[in-house]
C-alpha cells in the first residue's frame, strides 16, 4: 500500500515536471488539447477525467508560485484559452552575494526557530543555492533567534500576508474570552512576544493583540487583498506605544541587605535606611501601582514599600489575599 | 526525511543547482536539500525520464553518475530556479531587517547589502514582508567586552544575579557564544563553578572582568539546542499545581506548563515544573489572591507564611504621614 502511494505520487510529480518544462519551452499559448498530447501522463480514458486532472494540476502549480499565464495568440484557430509560462516571471533574477553578504544571509536564516518561517527559509535558501549562491554557513559571534510557538501565529501570518479579515476569541485579564473581528495590518515580535496590530471592527480603532492570548483557531474571511494597511503605518511604534510602561511616579522602598536586586538596578536614588540597620532605601519610578506591585511583592518581607500610599496598599492587598 | 520542500519544487531547484556544479558529490547535494542519498537517487531517476515534448533522447534531462559524484548534462530548459514565493521572501527579508536592527551586531554593513540584493531578487513577492516586523532588543552595553573575550578565547569573571535566590553570585566562566533569544541577550558559557554549560542573561550581569587566562572548554561542553525554548524542565524538577484567576492567566503564557485546564470561573489550573521553590514562592506572592498553590501542600504553607511575615514588616513600617 505504502509503495503504491509512493508510485502514484512519483507519477504525478513526473507529469507536473513535464508540464512545467513544456510550458516553459513554448513561446505561444498552448491549447489544452496540445498540452494533452505533449505531456505524458494525460492519457486518460475520457475527456472529462483529463480535464479534472488538468484543473487540479494547474491549481497545484499556482500554489507553488509557478506563474501560469493564460491567453490566446492572434494566430490561434479557435478562441479557446491557451497556457504558457513566461520565463521572466518564472525565473529567479540573477543574484550574486559577496562572501560577507552570504554569511549575513546565513545568519539571518538561523533567526527563525519554528515553522512556518523556518521551513520557508529552508526552501528559499535552496533556491538561492540553485542560483549559484554559496558560503551560507559561516559562524557568527552573536546569533539572534526568534521563536513563534503561539498556536495563532500561522493563521495571523497568513491573514496579514493575504490581506484578509480575521475573527478570533481573545482572552483579557478581566474575564472570559471574547469574540473579536479585525482587519489585520501586521504581526510584530516585540520584547520576545508576538503581537497582531489590527483595526478592530467592533471598536472602530487600532488595537494591539497579544498572540498568546488568542484562544483556539483564527478564522479568515473576505477576499485576498481586501484589507490594506494605512500607508504611514509604523508597526513597531504602534506596539511600543500600546505596550509601554513609562514611569509617572516615584516609589520609595526599603530593601534588606543584598535583596531586591532588580529594584536596586532600576533605582534613581539610594540611601541608608535610618530605621533599619543595614537596610537601603531606594527611589524607583513606576507607572501603575498594580504593575509596581508585580515587581515588589515577590520579595516578601525583604522589600517594604514606604510610599506612595497607592503603591503600598497594592502590595499589602496582595499579601492579605494570601495570608488569610 | 523529505526535506524542506515538496518533491516538485525540489526537482525544479535540483536541475539548475546541479547544472552550475558539475561533478558535485551526491552526499553534498543530499545535505543541501536536507534529504537522504537514497531519496536523492530516486529524485535523479525521476529527472532522467522527464524532458521536452517529444521525449526523444535529446529532449530528456540527462544526468551522468561517476563514482559518488553526479553531473547534469542537459537541463531541458530548466536553467534557473523558480522565483521566491511570498512566504520565502518574507522569511528572508524580515530576518535580514531584524538583523540590521540588532544592537551590537558587527556585520551590519554586509546585512544591509544582502538585504538590498534579496529584495531585488524577490521582486513583487517582497511586498507582504513589510507587514511583519521583529524588534530584536537586547542588552548591548556589555556586548563589546563579551565579544572580545569570545574572539580572544579568554576566561571571564562574572558577578551574576540569580533571581530565584535574589543574590549576586561570583563565578568564572569560559565563553562559548552570544545568543539573542526571544528578545533577550544571553552568553552561553562553561561555568567552572557549576561544571556545566549555562546561559547567562546579559541584563543580570552585575560585573564582567576579562581574565588574563585562556578559556578552556572541556570536551563535553556542547551548545544547547535552544530551538525548543530556553527553559526545559526535567522530571526531577518539582511539580507544582497553581489555580489562576483570569487576571493571572498570563502565567501560562510565560512559563512552559505540563498541563493547562480551564476552570469554571474562567481561570486556569496549570501544572508546571520548578527547579527551585523560591522561584514559585515569589511568583505566588506576586499573584496575591489571583493565584493559589494547590499542590504540594508544604509549598502552599510556605507561601502563606511568607505573606504573613511580609505583612508584619508593613505593620512595623507605618506609612509616613
Amino acid at each position: 500500500m505504502q509503495a503504491n502511494v509512493a508510485a502514484v505520487s512519483a507519477k504525478k510529480t513526473e507529469r507536473l515536471l513535464n508540464l512545467v518544462i513544456c510550458l516553459l519551452a513554448t513561446r505561444r499559448f498552448l491549447s489544452v488539447q496540445e498540452i494533452r498530447s505533449a505531456v505524458p501522463g494525460y492519457e486518460q480514458d475520457t475527456e472529462e477525467a483529463f480535464r479534472r486532472m488538468f484543473e487540479r494540476d494547474k491549481e497545484e502549480l499556482r500554489d507553488l508560485g509557478i506563474p501560469l499565464e493564460t491567453g490566446t495568440d492572434s494566430s490561434a484557430h479557435d478562441d479557446e484559452l491557451g497556457y504558457r509560462i513566461a520565463r521572466r516571471d518564472y525565473e529567479l533574477p540573477e543574484i550574486t552575494l559577496a562572501p560577507d553578504e552570504a554569511a549575513a544571509l546565513g545568519l539571518a536564516a538561523r533567526l527563525w526557530q519554528s515553522a512556518p518561517l523556518a521551513g520557508a527559509t529552508g526552501s528559499a535558501l535552496i533556491k538561492l543555492r540553485a542560483a549559484g549562491v554559496d558560503d551560507l554557513a559561516a559562524p557568527a559571534a552573536l546569533e539572534p533567534r526568534v521563536g513563534a510557538s503561539e498556536p495563532a501565529f500561522d493563521g495571523c501570518l497568513r491573514a496579514v500576508r493575504d490581506g484578509r479579515a480575521l475573527s478570533f476569541s481573545y482572552r483579557t485579564a478581566g474575564g472570559p474570552p471574547k469574540e473579536r473581528h479585525v482587519e489585520p495590518w501586521g504581526v510584530v515580535s516585540w520584547r520576545g512576544r508576538w503581537y497582531l496590530v489590527a483595526h478592530d471592527l467592533d471598536r472602530a480603532a487600532a488595537r494591539v493583540f497579544r498572540l498568546s492570548r488568542i484562544v483556539g483557531d483564527v478564522r479568515e474571511s473576505g477576499e485576498p487583498g481586501s484589507v490594506v494597511p494605512p500607508d504611514d503605518l509604523d508597526l513597531r511604534a504602534v506596539v511600543a506605544r500600546m505596550a509601554s510602561d513609562e514611569p509617572r511616579a516615584t516609589a520609595r522602598v526599603a530593601l534588606r541587605p543584598g535583596a531586591g536586586w532588580e529594584l536596586r538596578r532600576a533605582a534613581t536614588a539610594a540611601a541608608p535606611d535610618p530605621d533599619r540597620d543595614g537596610w537601603t532605601v531606594v527611589d524607583v519610578g513606576f507607572s501603575d501601582p498594580e504593575r509596581f506591585a508585580d515587581r515588589v511583592t515577590g520579595y516578601g518581607a525583604d522589600a517594604v514599600v514606604l510610599s506612595p500610599p497607592d503603591a503600598r496598599s497594592a502590595v499589602v492587598a496582595r499579601l492579605r489575599g494570601l495570608a488569610s | 526525511m523529505t526535506g524542506a520542500m515538496g518533491q516538485l519544487p525540489r526537482l525544479l531547484a535540483l536541475v539548475p543547482y546541479l547544472l552550475s556544479r558539475p561533478g558535485i558529490r551526491l552526499a553534498e547535494v543530499a545535505e543541501t536539500f536536507a534529504i537522504t542519498e537514497d531519496r536523492l537517487r530516486k529524485d535523479l531517476n525521476l529527472l532522467w525520464v522527464c524532458g521536452l515534448p517529444g521525449h526523444g533522447p535529446g529532449d530528456l534531462i540527462d544526468v551522468e553518475f561517476e563514482g559518488d559524484t553526479v553531473t547534469l548534462l542537459e537541463p531541458a530548459g530548466v536553467t534557473r530556479p523558480l522565483r521566491l514565493t511570498v512566504d520565502e521572501a518574507l522569511a528572508l527579508i524580515v530576518a535580514l531587517r531584524a538583523l540590521a536592527d540588532t544592537p551590537g551586531l558587527s556585520e551590519r554593513d554586509a546585512v544591509d547589502r544582502a538585504l538590498v540584493k534579496v529584495e531585488q531578487a524577490a521582486g513583487a513577492a517582497a511586498g507582504p514582508a513589510s507587514r511583519v516586523e521583529v524588534a530584536v532588543e537586547g542588552e548591548h552595553r556589555l556586548l563589546p567586552v563579551l565579544r572580545a573575550a569570545l574572539e580572544g578565547r579568554k576566561r571571564l569573571h562574572l558577578g551574576y544575579y540569580v533571581p530565584a535566590r535574589d543574590e549576586t553570585t561570583q563565578r568564572d566562566v569560559d565563553p562559548m557564544r552570544l545568543l539573542l533569544v526571544e528578545g533577550r541577550s544571553y552568553l552561553e558559557a562553561w561555568c567552572r563553578q557549576a561544571e556545566g554549560v549555562r546561559l547567562f542573561r546579559l541584563d543580570r550581569m552585575d560585573s564582567v572582568d576579562v581574565l588574563d587566562e585562556p578559556a578552556e572548554l572541556p570536551a563535553g561542553a556542547r551548545s544547547r539546542d535552544v530551538s525548543a525554548g530556553l527553559f526545559r524542565p526535567g522530571p526531577e524538577d518539582l511539580l507544582v499545581t497553581l489555580a489562576l484567576r483570569p487576571a493571572a492567566a498570563w502565567v501560562a503564557d510565560y512559563h512552559p506548563c505540563e498541563s493547562v485546564a480551564e476552570s469554571p470561573d474562567g481561570g486556569l489550573v496549570v501544572r508546571l515544573r520548578a527547579r527551585d521553590t523560591s522561584w514559585v514562592r515569589r511568583l505566588a506572592l506576586r499573584l496575591g489572591e489571583h493565584g493559589r498553590v494547590l499542590a504540594p501542600a508544604a509549598l502552599a504553607d510556605q507561601v502563606r507564611a511568607d505573606a504573613a511575615r511580609a505583612l508584619e514588616a508593613y505593620a512595623d513600617a507605618p506609612a509616613p504621614g
